[in-house]
C-alpha cells in the first residue's frame, strides 16, 4: 500500500517547523511506527534526516508514543496507541497529516517528539503515596471495597501519554490528573494525603499553562485506556472540597 | 517546611481557590444556575401572554409590587452575569495561552456543535440581554413603549419583525448554551454520577429546547397575528 504522508518537521525547540510531504511504500501488516521506520529508513539511504518520534514499548503500555493522525490523537482507532495502531485501518492512496501534540505546557523538542516533563511535575507535586518502608505489609492487611478497587484500576489504567491534552481544545490536563486523583483517592492509602494532594496537582497544572476543563468530551475519545470524564467530575468534587476543609499542618516548636 | 512547601501554604491561606481554573469554573456553574432557573421562571412568566392582557400586566404588577425585593433579585441577577463573564473571559484568555500552536489538522470526534461555540453563544446572548432590557424594561429600544403595560409592550414590540427576529435568533443561541451548560455545571461542581449523567445530558437537552420553543412561540404568534 502506498501512503502520502504531510509530517510536521521542526528541527529543534528553537527553530520554526513545517508539513513536509513525504510518500512511502507499507504493507497492512505493519504497525504505524513500522510504517515511519520504513519511512526513515528511506529518508536515512537518502542522507536526510529521519523523523523523530517517540516511542519505548511498542505495545501500548508506556505512554512514550503519540501524535495526531489526521488531527486525531493516536489516529482513528479508538482505544489505542498509536504503536498499536496498524496499517490495516488504513487504505492505499490516504493521506494522513502527522503532528505533535500542541500545548503551550509540551514544547516541541523535534519533529513530533514534545516535553511531557509537565507532567512529571504535576505528578511530583502531589500524585504519590507516601509510605513507610521495610518489609511488604500483609497481602489483604487493608480491606478495599472491590468496587473502588476495580475502579482505581481503571484511573489507573492512564499511562501519561498526553493524548487528552492534544485532543482538548483548550490543552486541559484535566483527565490525565482526573485519573491520578481518582486512583490514589479511591483507595486507603491515599487518604491521608487525598486533599493535599488535590490541591496541588490542580495548582501544579495551573502553573504549568493547561487550560481548563470545558467538559467537552474530545479528551475521553481519544485516550487510548478508556480513562472517563466522570474521573474529571470526582477530581472537581475533591478539588471543591479540599478548597473548603482543607487545614495547614501547623508548624511547631523544635520542627523543621 | 521547606521553602516550596511555605509558598504554598501562604498561597493557600488567599485566592487559591478562584486562581485556580476548577475554582473558576465552579462559580461559572454556580452561577449559571441562577440564571438558569431564572429563564425559567421568565419564560413562565412570558407564556402569561397567552391568557390576556389582564393576567400578564397584573403579574408584571405583582413583580414590581415590592421594590425591595425586586431589586435583590436584580442585584443578584447582575452579580451572577458579571461573576459568570468574568470568569469566563479569563478561563477563555487562559485556554488561548495554553495552546499557542494550533493544528494544521484538527478534528472533533466527540464533542457537541452548542458545547464548542459556548463563547460565541456566550457573547451574543449578552449583547441581546442588553437590548432585551433597553427594549421591554426600560423602553428606549422600544417604538411606542407605555410602561406597566407589559401586554401592549409585547405585542407593539414584536410586530416589528426585525425585533422579533433579534429575538427568536437569541433565543435558539440561548438553546444551545443551556444544551451543554446544563449538564455541564454538575459536572464542574463534581455533582456528577454514571448513574444519573446520561438523564442529566437529556434534562438538559429537553429544559434547553423546552425554553427556547416556550419563548420562541411568542413573537411568532404575534407575526402570526394569533396574539394581537
Amino acid at each position: 500500500m502506498k501512503l502520502i504522508l504531510h509530517i510536521w518537521r521542526q528541527k529543534n525547540q528553537a527553530s520554526p517547523g513545517k508539513m513536509v510531504r513525504y510518500e512511502v511504500e507499507a504493507n497492512e501488516h505493519m504497525s504505524f511506527l513500522e510504517m515511519l521506520d520504513v519511512l526513515n529508513e528511506n529518508l536515512i539511504a537518502k542522507g536526510e534526516e529521519p523523523v523523530a518520534f517517540d516511542h519505548d514499548c511498542r505495545e501500548g503500555i508506556c505512554g512514550s508514543c503519540g501524535f495526531m493522525i489526521n488531527g486525531v490523537a493516536h489516529g482513528p482507532l479508538p482505544n489505542t496507541t498509536v504503536c498499536q495502531l496498524h496499517m490495516r485501518h488504513f487504505k492505499s492512496g490516504d493521506e494522513l497529516y502527522l503532528e505533535p501534540w500542541r500545548a503551550a505546557a509540551f514544547p516541541v523538542i523535534k519533529d513530533l517528539v514534545v516535553d511531557r516533563s509537565a507532567f512529571d511535575r504535576i505528578i511530583a507535586a502531589g500524585g504519590y503515596i507516601s509510605v513507610a518502608t521495610g518489609s511488604a505489609p500483609d497481602g489483604n492487611a487493608i480491606p478495599v471495597r472491590k468496587q473502588d478497587a476495580d475502579l482505581a484500576m481503571d484511573a489507573a489504567q492512564c499511562i501519561g501519554c498526553g493524548a487528552c491534552v492534544a485532543a482538548c481544545p483548550n490543552a486541559s490536563a484535566s483527565l490525565f490528573m482526573a485519573a491520578k486523583i481518582t486512583h490514589l483517592g479511591l483507595l486507603p492509602q491515599g487518604q491521608p494525603e487525598r486533599k493535599e494532594r488535590v490541591l496541588k496537582m490542580v495548582a501544579a497544572a495551573n502553573r504549568e499553562l493547561f487550560g481548563s476543563c470545558t467538559n467537552i468530551g474530545e479528551c475521553e475519545a481519544v485516550c487510548p485506556k478508556g480513562i472517563r470524564m466522570e474521573f474529571i467530575g470526582r477530581m472537581n468534587r475533591d478539588y471543591l472540597n479540599a478548597s473548603f476543609t482543607y487545614q495547614e499542618e501547623k508548624e511547631m516548636a523544635g520542627v523543621g | 517546611m521547606s521553602a516550596a512547601a511555605s509558598t504554598f501554604a501562604q498561597k493557600a491561606q488567599s485566592h487559591r481557590f478562584y486562581d485556580s481554573t476548577i475554582g473558576k469554573k465552579a462559580v461559572m456553574a454556580v452561577t449559571g444556575a441562577i440564571l438558569f432557573g431564572f429563564v425559567v421562571v421568565h419564560m413562565l412568566g412570558n407564556l402569561q401572554v397567552y391568557f390576556g392582557p389582564e393576567k400578564i400586566n397584573a403579574y408584571g404588577e405583582l413583580l414590581h409590587s415590592s421594590p425591595g425585593l425586586l431589586w435583590t433579585a436584580r442585584l443578584i441577577l447582575l452579580t451572577s452575569v458579571v461573576l459568570h463573564i468574568v470568569a469566563a473571559l479569563q478561563l477563555a484568555a487562559l485556554n488561548k495561552k495554553a495552546r499557542p500552536v494550533g493544528y494544521v489538522r484538527k478534528k472533533n470526534i466527540a464533542s457537541t456543535y452548542a458545547s464548542r461555540t459556548m463563547l460565541v453563544s456566550g457573547p451574543i446572548i449578552f449583547f441581546f440581554l442588553v437590548y432585551h432590557l433597553l427594549h421591554f424594561t426600560t423602553g428606549q429600544a422600544h417604538p411606542n413603549f407605555r410602561a406597566g403595560d407589559v401586554y401592549h409592550n409585547v405585542i407593539a414590540g414584536f410586530q416589528q419583525p426585525a425585533a422579533s427576529i433579534a429575538y427568536i435568533v437569541a433565543m435558539i443561541l440561548l438553546v444551545n448554551h443551556l444544551h451543554h451548560g446544563v449538564w455541564s455545571m454538575f459536572q464542574s461542581l463534581g455533582l456528577n454520577h454514571p448513574r444519573y449523567m446520561p438523564w442529566l445530558r437529556r434534562f438538559s437537552a429537553a429544559a434547553a429546547i423546552l425554553i427556547g420553543v416556550g419563548n420562541i412561540s411568542i413573537p411568532v404568534s404575534v407575526l402570526a397575528g394569533l396574539l394581537q
